[in-house]
């Protein structure tokens, strides 16, 4: 006989357990399939190696270019995975089984894009370094540009959350999530390039990480929300 | 046992031109399992989908045990168990994280229970394969162990004997009717007729005109 009960939320899960397991389960399906986690990485690293040998080799010239290059660069690699964030469990049924899971979908949304940032913001941050010193940026101005791209790439994968929602129904939706994504990203680049600008300068860069931050921190508070509104929509 | 009961009234649903549902109505009661036949486009898995609260109906009301689903969807959505189609397994996680992940976003859930299902499923032979490498129906299987793990009083379930054989069928049937012995309700979309006693079946034919 079956140990099944009927009487449910006697062992109910909290919300913040399931965001967790959401969490845990994107990073492990992510590292199976390493392809898509590699391919925005590569993106980056390719566009900011590239850009010396179509400008210049001189230092100087690279310096100047540098904070629109990495910023530009980092846009589009975390555009690149955005249009997986949500497909996939369109697709098989999971994000119905999120909405029909009796937990809150903002919450669970939340998480789906917490475990985007840390496959795809976080790893550009990493790499920006790298990135920042083929393009002959100084060794004093690294922390600032980890920094600001860590905190710049939050505010991208939550503007890119609510494109990615509005646009699961959409066959081939890369375009339309690019135009729905790209002039709200336009802040983030502004300020970002800003303060990469300024820690190669060695000015202080905390006035454009404070905007960067005060995104993200209204990023956090609304697109979940409007992201799952979104999936509802969507999967209706 | 508690009284529990799934009622729609007058249900009309329109996708685009197309009226999809005209005026359905019914009612099931604890214990009952409603099988909802049709030909293709009927409107078999808009019922279903709509019944879960996933569509909203143009007019007409669901209730659940006499309260308005969309009174506390959240609540409504505590008490049901809804399998679509396909299976919702992720392809490169194993039978076992799949229910881990799946079940566990809704209710605690231990391994010992996790095997206990998958083994009344006949699925503990490939629990720890990954599902892109088991057969149709042997993720159906799957599925079915998720069903029962959620332990929701409501089952909505879109041709649960789809890509089974013979035996699975049969064990599908006893699932429900085991299901309704404890005071469940189930809603069946089917093409072939389930394998349970008739005491426990109501019907309800979708035209697909």
């Amino acid at each position: 006989m079956s140990t099944s009960v009927i009487e449910t939320n006697s062992t109910g899960t909290s919300a913040l357990e399931a965001a967790r397991l959401v969490l845990a389960r994107d990073i492990r399906l992510a590292l199976r399939k390493r392809g898509q986690l590699v391919q925005p990485l590569a993106f980056f690293a390719i566009v900011t190696t590239l850009f010396p040998l179509g400008i210049s080799p001189e230092l100087s010239r690279l310096r100047d270019v540098a904070p629109g290059v990495l910023w530009v660069a980092a846009l589009l690699s975390s555009l690149l995975a955005l249009e997986f964030l949500f497909r996939d469990d369109a697709q098989d049924g999971t994000l119905e089984q999120h909405v029909l899971s009796g937990q809150s979908l903002t919450w669970l949304l939340f998480a789906k894009t917490v475990a985007h940032w840390l496959l795809t913001g976080l790893p550009l941050a990493v790499m920006a370094p790298l990135a920042g010193l083929s393009l002959g940026v100084p060794a004093s101005a690294l922390t600032g540009i980890v920094v600001s791209v860590a905190i710049g790439s939050v505010g991208l994968s939550l503007i890119g959350s609510i494109g990615a929602a509005l646009t699961l129904g959409v066959k081939r939706s890369g375009a339309l999530l690019s135009l729905l994504t790209l002039p709200l990203s336009m802040p983030v680049l502004i300020f970002g390039a800003r303060a990469t600008e300024l820690a190669i300068k060695g000015a202080g860069f905390a006035p454009p990480l404070y905007l960067l931050g005060a995104l993200a921190v209204l990023g956090i508070t609304l697109a979940p929300l409007a992201a799952a509104a979104a999936v509802r929509i969507s999967l209706e | 046992m508690p009284e529990r009961r799934l009622q729609a009234e007058n249900l009309h649903l329109w996708r685009g031109d197309r009226h999809v549902l005209r005026g359905v109505r019914f009612c099931v009661n604890s214990g009952e399992c409603l099988q909802i036949t049709g030909g293709n486009g009927a409107g078999k898995t808009s019922l279903l989908r709509t019944l879960s609260g996933l569509m909203y109906p143009e007019e007409g009301t669901i209730s659940w045990c006499g309260d308005n689903i969309r009174r506390d969807l959240a609540a409504f959505h505590a008490d049901l168990a809804y399998i679509g189609h396909e299976p919702p397994l992720k392809p490169d996680l194993t039978a076992q994280e799949n229910l881990h992940y799946w079940v566990g976003v809704r209710r605690k859930l231990s391994s010992h229970e996790m095997n206990q299902e998958l083994s009344r499923l006949g699925a503990d032979q490939w629990g720890d394969r990954p599902v892109r490498t088991l057969s149709a129906g042997q993720k159906r299987r799957v599925a079915l162990a998720g069903l029962l793990l959620m332990a929701a009083p409501l089952w909505l379930l879109d041709e649960p004997t789809t890509n089974l054989d013979a035996e699975g069928q049969r064990l599908v049937g006893t699932l429900i009717e085991e299901h309704l012995a404890r005071g469940g309700v189930a809603v069946a979309a089917i093409h072939h007729e389930l394998t349970i006693s008739a005491a426990f079946i109501r019907r309800l034919e979708l035209s697909s005109k």
